[in-house]
């Protein structure tokens, strides 16, 4: 208990081992939130969901906070329905049974670019006559212009930006900057102040509605941005740090325990289940480790946990089980262990109760160190386009990334967003795990 | 492993030159033939996991189907026949030749077939694949790109090599200078593989600056003149050997200065500063001599670790060597090319694993064969 007590306290001596050690306090309060904020079937939808979740984002526009570092401001993404925004919706019920509805949004505008497109997604009830409703657009200098006039279906979308009606009637500009600037304006100066949409339709039948949500796709999303297919990247960051240190802890404690039980196994009995685990570490060395792993995730699985039992089963037998065995037939030579064996305790109690925990002290730094490894394996599939099919992670970003040009296009949020998570959470762990090696084996530390 | 260390005898005594080659040829040949059994182990277990699939057998009745059809359409005797007819004999002829091949005798003499020639590399078509010469062979297709994994593997990790050795000596004379505590600080950074350093070198270098190539190994088109292919295909090695050499940079010069430090307070050391020896001379005999089979060891094993990343980082530039190869193979799900890249891997391996025997069994007079 004392030795644990002095080890912590000399731990603490390290700087790096502090930050380290928050670092991976933070990644697991990241985890934790990102678990209970999004449920894993929300994960799962929201990531593999298809347009219909994805509707109302943007495409491939940067995070928000790229507007601190910046004087010209950009837009961001919002919208507006009953249930958010300033919406208003009035209607008139006249004596033939028809109601006339109108439905207003309205919206404070600052930046100084463009929305990437606007887009009203209409839900309307009717038997069989089509209701109709006719678009204007009030600018805050109090000019008005007729947008668009459209028979509805029962789901109707209608994007500014595709009007071509509109657009020809602008004067062959795109909808979403001309509606925002001033008239002959020549530099591409947005007007600001308040702008209303108003939709006013007619339904013809008594029970029948209109309802739209007014979707304004800005050039910044969100905390992380969004992607090729309007997926907001922060349900892949956020679920992508339980995965990576899920991964990174049981492939490391996995890898290091079995190591360990299987020198002991070898220097206890000797002979020739010594010699078979020898030479399975030799024909392990030769075995090349990726591209085993590659063919286990194109012929049998690619989920997560088989990719995790193969890698754990590929470093099973690696040069570390040569050292634990130098160790271990030290070991075995002691007085305690000729004492219980004096006493009739068995092999097996011998071998997990009596030789094992001696190694426990020297295994902790290898522990920590171990985890960047296996954290950037994991990323290393996924790049390979191996990830899990499933699961929203950090590799999988940077795969997609990769697919799509991100880094020749400029759109560099994409990538270097799950790579800095990547390289915190490797470098978290190398730090501490640095630390602990030279508290947990002095000979370093005087070097 | 037979090598075995016997108990230290004092640095700089040599045996007679005959003895040493004697020795070295015994224990290379030795060595040699190991290391041949573990490879035959080694691809025998590759192609146990690929077949647990019944993936290797696909590979060969396609192979099979391919051929058959291919004389059939050739055979002018087959023309008269009605489509009906024309399928079921060449079914029969397709069935004939699986037998012929033996695809329905027990598993095991399969497997030993299949091993042999897998241990050629003879693994038939590839699905999808061709060479640059526009061949479908594995074979072909698997040689034309081993060239350039080796270039860039070779610079790369000699490169990384000698600089890190040579900074680790400097840095060991100066030790707890602020130097030797940055590079301490900087250790950690080395957990990330080549291929994370390949996108912000990418970023940095060709995306914002735009001074180097994203990828690939020469420009396109390529230039005519041998020397500017050669200064092309340099200007393009830059970005991802850099990478490579980034990952392993500080751990490797940390690594090698403990060395250093841990062996330059041995007692004949200490000696040989009593005799008045100079630093130069201390360096050379008494530090790097006796430390050089640990930093060899540690060279080879970090290069068996490289070997598998190198992979992502041939594929984050483009680098057509073998991992690009695997990765296409991957996404075009082209069997017999994973089957045929992961064996070339394991050659590879086995070659370095050998090379490091044999450089061991050179610098260290104390290995003998067991």
């Amino acid at each position: 208990m004392n030795t644990i007590k002095n080890s912590f306290q000399e731990i603490l001596r390290y700087p790096s081992a502090i930050v380290g050690a928050v670092m991976i306090m933070l990644l697991l309060v990241i985890s934790a939130y990102a678990m209970i904020t999004i449920p894993y079937q929300k994960a799962i939808t929201l990531w593999r969901g298809g347009e219909e979740v994805w509707y109302r984002n943007p495409k491939l526009t940067p995070p928000a906070w790229l507007n601190w570092f910046s004087n010209k401001k950009l837009p961001l993404s919002f919208v507006i329905n009953p249930g958010e925004g300033n919406y208003s919706k009035v209607v008139t019920t006249q004596s033939d049974g028809s109601s006339l509805i109108t439905l207003t949004y309205s919206f404070d505008y600052a930046s100084d670019g463009f929305p990437q497109d606007m887009l009203l997604y209409f839900k309307t009830k009717y038997a069989a006559k089509q209701p109709f409703v006719s678009i204007t657009w009030k600018t805050p200098d109090g000019r008005q212009m007729r947008v668009g006039d459209l028979r509805l279906k029962s789901d109707t979308t209608y994007r500014f930006s595709q009007d071509s009606t509109l657009k020809s009637r602008l004067g062959g500009k795109d909808p979403q900057v001309v509606l925002f600037e001033a008239p002959h304006a020549t530099a591409d100066v947005p007007i600001k102040g308040t702008y209303h949409v108003v939709v006013s339709g007619v339904a013809w039948e008594s029970d029948s509605d209109i309802d739209a949500e007014f979707v304004f796709q800005g050039q910044l999303y969100g905390l992380a941005g969004t992607d090729i297919y309007r997926r907001d990247l922060m349900v892949a960051l956020l679920w992508g740090t339980p995965v990576a240190l899920a991964f990174g802890l049981i492939a490391s404690v996995g890898t290091l325990f079995l190591t360990m039980l299987f020198s002991a196994i070898g220097a206890w009995y000797g002979g020739w289940v010594d010699g078979l685990i020898q030479r399975i570490t030799e024909v392990n060395l030769v075995l090349p480790f990726l591209s085993i792993l590659v063919m286990v995730g194109t012929f049998y699985s690619r989920s997560i946990w088989v990719i995790l039992g193969a890698t754990v089963a590929l470093s099973i037998f690696t040069g570390q089980i040569k050292a634990f065995r130098a160790t271990f037939l030290q070991i075995k030579e002691a007085t305690y262990i000729e004492a219980a064996r004096a006493y009739g305790a068995s092999d097996t109690r011998l071998i997990l109760l009596y030789l094992s925990p001696r190694m426990i002290p020297t295994l902790i730094p290898g522990l920590v160190s171990n985890v960047p490894a296996f954290v950037f394996l994991e990323a290393s599939l996924a790049v390979l386009g191996l990830g899990d099919p499933t699961l929203p992670t950090w590799g999988k970003v940077i795969n997609d990334a990769f697919a799509n040009g991100a880094l020749y296009k400029g759109q560099y949020y994409w990538i270097l967003e799950p790579a800095v998570l990547l390289m915190i959470t490797g470098l978290a762990f190398a730090l501490l795990g640095f630390a602990l090696d030279r508290v947990f084996n002095p000979r370093l530390r005087e070097a | 492993m037979t090598a075995e260390t016997q108990p230290q005898t004092p640095p700089g005594k040599k045996s007679p030159g005959n003895r040493t080659l004697l020795r070295v040829v015994r224990y290379t040949l030795t060595r040699i033939v190991i290391l041949f059994l573990t490879v035959v182990v080694g691809i025998f277990l590759t192609i146990m996991i690929a077949n647990m699939g019944g993936y290797v057998d696909k590979i060969m009745r396609a192979d099979i189907r391919e051929r058959i059809t291919a004389q059939f359409m050739n055979d002018p005797s087959v023309r008269s026949m009605t489509p009906d007819e024309r399928r079921n004999l060449l079914n029969e002829r397709i069935g004939l030749e699986e037998q012929r091949v033996g695809l329905n005798t027990p598993f095991i003499v399969r497997a030993a077939t299949f091993l042999w020639d897998a241990l050629r590399l003879d693994l038939g078509q590839a699905i999808n694949m061709t060479s640059d010469g526009g061949s479908r062979q594995v074979r072909l297709i698997l040689l034309e790109r081993l060239p350039a994994t080796l270039l860039l593997m070779g610079t790369s990790q000699l490169g990384l090599f000698f600089v890190s050795l040579f900074l680790a000596l400097t840095l060991s004379r100066q030790y707890g200078s602020i130097w030797d505590k940055l590079v301490i600080a900087l250790s950690p950074t080395s957990s990330a593989p080549g291929w994370f350093y390949g996108i912000f070198l990418i970023l940095i270098f060709a995306a914002l600056i735009p001074v180097l190539p994203f990828g690939g190994v020469v420009a396109s088109p390529p230039p005519s003149n041998h020397f500017e292919y050669l200064l092309s295909i340099l200007k393009h090695l830059i970005l991802p050997a850099s990478s490579l050499i980034l990952s392993g940079f500080f751990l490797s010069i940390y690594t090698w200065r403990t060395f250093f430090l841990i062996y330059s307070s041995e007692d004949y050391v200490e000696m040989a500063k009593a005799k008045g020896l100079n630093a130069r001379n201390i360096e050379r005999r008494y530090i790097l001599r006796p430390t050089l089979p640990n930093i060899v060891t540690n060279f080879a094993l970090t290069l068996i670790g490289v070997w598998g990343g190198a992979t992502i980082t041939e594929t984050v530039f483009l680098w057509r060597g073998l991992g690009l190869t695997l990765y296409t193979a991957i996404g075009q799900y082209d069997t017999p090319v994973i089957v045929g890249d992961t064996i070339i891997y394991a050659y590879l391996l086995a070659i370095t694993v050998f090379i490091l025997d044999l450089v061991y069994v050179l610098i260290d007079p104390r290995v003998k064969v067991g």
